[in-house]
């Protein structure tokens, strides 16, 4: 056991290094003089400026340069942003709670639709409902999530006038940030109604957010029962008498998890990206807007730490899933 | 499955000739609705995107400001003149709409050939060359993989700078691990078939081995990978588009206009519903396709 986690985590550190180095030399790929561009538009003196190539490290080779970026990543120091002068790695974390919060609500939806109507669609094979379910989700999977936000915004907030159409939520309350999570710190806060109000504002984006993975859930959890429904221990179950109810609930079920389990893990980066469109569909203040905001203000240290966190970040959940997986399923774990 | 059709063994008196491949894979093709609806839109927009010139209306450029934010023919105010509306500043949507097909056509098709032929070569040459060479591609392929794919476009678009060219090239990065996989993956199954091994035996060299022998029995998934490949080079080019970051206004890229759009989403329902729908269809038709080629082409799904 102790083994495969050890490889596990150990395939991490080349992704790790890879990631680092992506984001070293992309921003090297910026047209212009780094400091130049610091320097803005007033321009700068000669002097100065070759004084400050020393000071950030341009006069060293390269490699020595990125040594000394990764050293400093390592330490949890990514920069500042240009524009606030506020350390990435404090704006990233006061900020990662808002897209956690919309990309968690995402998931349970997904998972609150997806799980019953694949399971539904694979028990009522060919029916109707299946065909159905399987169109919609085909339809979920190609839908530009940008668009489906627009056209949701059209209608519950527009003709309806049910939801919001921007925000986290109403300006008229202010909720002390204990946890960064609305949902809780509206409930810890003594504001009538505010969290009613953090409900509303999270309804269409986590509809929006969550149409993909919805989808892929259903069309996986479909086809994973499919195949489990047609083992021989689901026939001795129907053979010993065992109500339907009893089969698929305590037999097929559990089985059929374990590949919707790890879907679930890879959906992980699909909401991120998701969160990008989402976030700036809604102006939801996380992250996803913030890297959005840094490239149209050329606020190339945001851009840089924060896409490497979300990098990291999505590097992190995808070996968890892995760790996880190796527990539940002992298959994995002895394979190599 | 493809080339080699040997001559029928002399065992059994040949009762039919088998069907030809094409119309073999024809039968299970068309024995799946969805594909066939999803080629038919396909080739309606192929079609929409040759004759873009006669069948447009208008100009997808020509402002008319006293015609701005027409509603489509069907509302009251609206007019045949402009049946799907005019934008903001009064071009018809219509008219954008069908040149727009060409620039997502052209986007999917040139994403996807580029990612393909740098992928397949990759794929090759790991497949066949192993090792060190073999561990950096993959390598460098998971790394691809394991970023979010978007994130990745963004971030190589916002350094090369906002553009439809360089959106192209961030969708075709960001799509190239698939095939490098694919390749490499059948390169490492195929090349321990007899057939390899005769053709190696009788000289041909790694070239030859690699294109002449292993890539035709390898087309199949990457078909099928193609395919799906369109559909996410569309929606992805669309969504760099709707930041801002893909193609620049006055483009009538589908998703450009929805970001021009957005801000009359309160007042013009129909300048945001259109290009989206446009959008949608076409990633459906793409990935309806693919799923039909997939189902035609593995031969594991056969009955």
């Amino acid at each position: 056991m102790l083994r495969f986690i050890l490889t596990r985590v150990s395939l991490v550190i080349p992704t790790f290094l890879g990631i680092t180095m992506l984001a070293f030399f992309l921003i090297r790929l910026v047209p212009g003089d780094p400091i130049e561009t610091l320097a803005g538009e007033r321009g700068i003196d000669p002097q100065r400026l070759e004084q400050l190539r020393i000071e950030f490290g341009f006069d060293k080779p390269i490699i020595v340069q990125y040594g000394i970026y990764l050293a400093r990543v390592l330490q949890g120091d990514l920069g500042k942003s240009m524009i606030t002068q506020e350390s990435v790695l404090t704006e990233f974390t006061a900020l990662f709670p808002a897209t956690i919060e919309l990309a968690f609500c995402a998931i349970i939806f997904a998972l609150a639709l997806g799980l019953p109507a694949g399971m539904l669609a694979a028990i009522k094979r060919n029916s109707i409902f299946d065909h159905g379910v399987m169109g919609v989700s085909l339809a979920g999977y190609s839908m530009p999530i940008f668009w489906w936000g627009l056209i949701l915004i059209l209608l519950f907030s527009v003709q309806f006038d049910l939801t919001p159409v921007s925000g986290r939520i109403d300006v008229l309350y202010y909720i002390e940030p204990t946890t960064g999570f609305l949902l809780i710190d509206t409930l810890l806060s003594d504001e009538e109604g505010a969290f009613w109000s953090a409900v509303r504002h999270l309804i269409l984006p986590t509809i929006v957010l969550g149409t993909v993975p919805l989808a892929v859930i259903a069309r996986m959890t479909r086809s994973a029962m499919l195949e489990v429904l047609g083992e021989d221990y689901i026939r001795t179950a129907k053979a010993k008498g065992l109500s339907q109810f009893r089969i698929i609930a305590l037999h097929a079920l559990r089985n059929a998890l374990i590949p919707v389990v790890t879907v679930i893990g890879l959906q992980v980066g699909v909401l991120f990206t998701g969160a990008i469109l989402t976030e700036t569909i809604f102006s939801w203040p996380g992250v996803g807007k913030w890297l959005i905001d840094a490239i149209f203000r050329r606020d190339y240290p945001v851009l840089q730490g924060g896409a490497l966190l979300l990098g990291v970040v999505v590097m992190a959940v995808n070996l968890l899933v892995d760790l996880t997986y190796g527990l539940i399923n002992p298959r994995i774990r002895h394979n190599r | 499955m493809t080339a080699e059709t040997l001559d029928t063994p002399a065992v059994a008196v040949p009762t039919a000739t088998p069907p030809h491949p094409l119309r073999e894979f024809w039968g299970y093709f068309s024995a799946n609705h969805g594909a066939v609806a999803g080629l038919m839109v396909i080739v309606g927009v192929v079609l929409v995107a040759i004759f873009a010139d006669v069948i447009a209306p208008h100009s997808p450029y020509l402002t008319d400001t006293t015609v701005a934010l027409k509603p489509p023919f069907w509302q009251t105010g609206g007019t045949l003149t402009y049946p799907l509306g005019t934008d903001p500043i009064g071009r018809d949507i219509l008219s954008r709409l069908i040149y727009g097909s060409r620039l997502s056509l052209m986007i999917g098709i040139a994403v996807v050939s580029i990612s393909i032929i740098i992928g397949t070569v990759l794929g090759l040459v790991a497949g066949f060359v192993r090792g060190i060479v073999e561990i950096f591609i993959m390598r460098l392929m998971d790394i691809i993989l394991t970023l979010p794919s978007l994130l990745l476009a963004i971030v190589i678009v916002a350094v090369l700078g906002p553009g439809l060219m360089n959106s192209m090239l961030a969708v075709a990065l960001v799509i190239l691990p698939h095939y490098v996989r694919l390749a490499r993956a059948a390169v490492i199954t195929e090349t321990s078939k007899d057939y390899v091994t005769a053709a190696r035996v009788s000289g041909a060299g790694p070239i030859r081995l690699m294109f002449k022998e292993v890539l035709p029995n390898c087309t199949a998934p990457l078909i099928v990978q193609a395919s799906l490949g369109i559909s996410t080079a569309i929606l992805d080019a669309a969504a760099l588009g709707f930041l801002g970051l893909g193609a620049q206004p006055p483009s009538p890229e589908w998703g450009t206009m929805l970001a021009d759009a957005r801000e009359f989403v309160l007042r013009a329902w129909w300048v945001v519903t259109f290009p989206g729908l446009a959008i949608l269809i076409t990633v459906l038709a793409f990935n309806l396709l693919g799923d039909g080629l997939r189902d035609a082409l593995d031969p594991k799904l056969k009955r």
